[in-house]
């Protein structure tokens, strides 16, 4: 089975964000940028899968800057056999929108032809939740999105689901996308010998126009502001006076 | 303008409130059509009905519809889609796994976790955890969006909108239902409750977690969790609130041993009153609550909930 991993460049998510004072977006130049840490955790789960003998390739793919290319070296280095990247713009601040992703990777799942897309449930900058969802339907695939468990059995995957109530489990049939959410696994961190071994492993570069696929955007953003932001109050030194407070303001009977 | 609103229902009954707080965000662009789908949803879409605002209750009934899978549901949806310029939902987990599916299959882009609707193109929404609001203007002919709505008031009740059956569905069949193990409790839901206590990493364990229980009883909330508290396995990840959890904005929110990632923060940081207890006087919780208090949680949180 091949199981081809989509994977994004996002701002690290240990960096404190900057909201451009002139409205036209999130300040990307100089910042740490690292790889999705949900798509991590899709890159371990195919990478898992391998090494059980349950996958024989592990596909990535990532959509955007060229410098992508060092996202799609560290999944090489956790344990992916191949990289491709749809270099589609030299501007870091272009965030290509999910429905347009979607349609690349469509283009390259007939490519590849895999049995499996693993994928991070939502990319950490716009926060959309949406990828996966509309690859599968635009494959007529199953979708089994915020897995937590995986299991494989012939050809239907069991999927344990993160929902709101609680967990649900279903077993869809292959091929399918799993999206994955944060409890599914840990990612390892590359051994230095990983990380020198992926450098020598392919990498492909395409641009959207090989696939023929228009990318413009749907969502015209007219602005981008810093959220109201919320003052410090008091510090109280007790119980007793953290009662008396919240009994000030209304807040307990 | 019409719009298309998926409710949310769980064993053949409604979430009336993420419903009715959903129709509020949605009532000034058009008509509201509620859709009420699963195996048997009669009482749901009779409880739809009485929602203000409401103007048609659309009922389909069919066990393919009865877990909320999202192939069946979604192809459902798109059957519906030619006769509403908007189809709408509350930023539920089904939602989010639905919409988007939806979005696909009709060539428009979706619109996840609205926070404010401005009109009936324009949309806002965080992103970026919510350390930033960006406002989005859509061109598509058909909007799809989320819309989180626990800062919102939900529409009064007292309406009698008509009940609409249909038929005749497809089902792709491509996943089935195995089970759903949905923890049952006496506690209100988290994301409509009106006092929330929340634990975190220093709360220690699961066992130690039955203290905010105990807290959370005595106040008649609901219990929260952080992240790292769910992954450390002192709470189940129905609990979590923040970026990637539930986002909620009660009356007053007490976060009990939780430092305050922005991740956390993204979830609750709309809570009218919050307040902080941990033993760390550097945790960025406290540059956001309104009441702080550094203390040991072992000794205060019992003392808080025998005060109460």
């Amino acid at each position: 089975m091949k199981v081809l991993v989509p994977i994004k460049r996002v701002i690290d998510y240990n960096v404190k964000v900057r909201v451009k004072s002139d409205g036209s977006g999130v300040d990307l130049a100089n910042v740490k940028m690292s790889m999705n840490p949900f798509d991590e955790i899709a890159v371990e789960e195919a990478v898992r899968l391998k090494e059980a003998g349950k996958a024989n390739e592990v596909v990535v793919v990532s959509i955007g800057v060229k410098q992508a290319q060092e996202t799609l070296r560290t999944a090489l280095a956790m344990g992916a056999d191949r990289a491709i990247l749809i270099v589609t713009t030299e501007d870091p601040q272009d965030d290509i929108e999910p429905l347009a992703i979607a349609k690349l990777l469509k283009a390259v799942c007939e490519e590849e032809k895999p049995a499996l897309v693993i994928c991070g449930k939502q990319a950490i900058d716009n926060d959309m939740n949406a990828t996966g969802q509309m690859l599968s339907a635009m494959l007529g695939w199953a979708q089994a999105t915020f897995a937590s468990k995986v299991t494989f059995d012939g050809d239907r995957a069991t999927v344990t689901r993160e929902v709101d109530g609680g967990l649900q489990t279903i077993k869809v049939r292959i091929p399918a996308v799993i999206t994955v959410d944060l409890r599914l696994n840990e990612p390892r961190y590359a051994s230095l010998p990983n990380i020198m071994k992926s450098k020598k492993k392919p990498l492909t570069e395409k641009t959207p126009s090989d696939y023929a696929i228009d990318i413009s955007p749907r969502l015209e953003v007219v602005k981008t502001v810093e959220p109201d932001a919320r003052k410090a109050g008091v510090i109280v030194s007790s119980v007793g006076e953290l009662v008396a407070k919240l009994r000030q303001a209304g807040a307990i009977g | 303008m019409n719009v298309l609103l998926l409710s949310e229902i769980n064993n053949g009954e409604l979430s009336l409130d993420a419903t009715a707080r959903a129709v509020t965000a949605v009532k000034g662009i058009g008509e509201i059509t509620v859709l009420c789908a699963g195996t048997t949803v009669s009482v749901a879409a009779e409880a739809a009905a009485r929602i203000e605002g409401v103007s048609k209750v659309l009922v389909a009934e069919d066990t393919a519809f009865g877990h909320r899978l999202a192939e069946p549901t979604a192809a459902l949806i798109v059957s519906l889609a030619q006769d509403y310029s908007h189809i709408v939902a509350p930023a539920t987990a089904d939602a989010k796994n639905i919409l988007p599916r939806i979005a696909a299959l009709l060539d428009v882009m979706v619109i996840s976790d609205v926070s404010r609707v401005v009109d009936a193109d324009t949309f806002e929404r965080p992103i970026y955890a919510g350390n930033a609001i960006q406002t989005v203007r859509s061109t598509d002919a058909i909007k799809l969006a989320s819309i989180r709505t626990s800062t919102l008031n939900a529409a009064s009740l007292g309406g009698a909108a008509p009940i609409e059956t249909i038929n005749g569905f497809d089902d792709p069949s491509l996943s089935e239902w195995v089970e759903d193990k949905i923890a049952e409790s006496d506690r209100p839901d988290l994301t409509s409750a009106s006092v929330i206590v929340s634990g975190g990493r220093g709360v220690g364990s699961e066992a130690d977690f039955a203290m905010i229980g105990r807290l959370a009883d005595k106040l008649g909330a609901a219990v929260g969790a952080s992240r790292a508290a769910v992954d450390a396995g002192f709470a189940p990840n129905d609990w979590q609130v923040g970026q990637t959890g539930k986002v909620v904005a009660p009356d007053l929110y007490i976060a009990i041993g939780i430092s305050g990632a922005i991740q956390h923060l993204a979830g609750m940081k709309d809570s009218r009153i919050i307040v902080a207890i941990n033993k760390d006087e550097e945790a960025p919780i406290f540059q956001i609550a309104d009441f702080g208090l550094v203390a040991d949680l072992f000794e205060t949180v019992p003392e808080l909930t025998d005060a109460l």
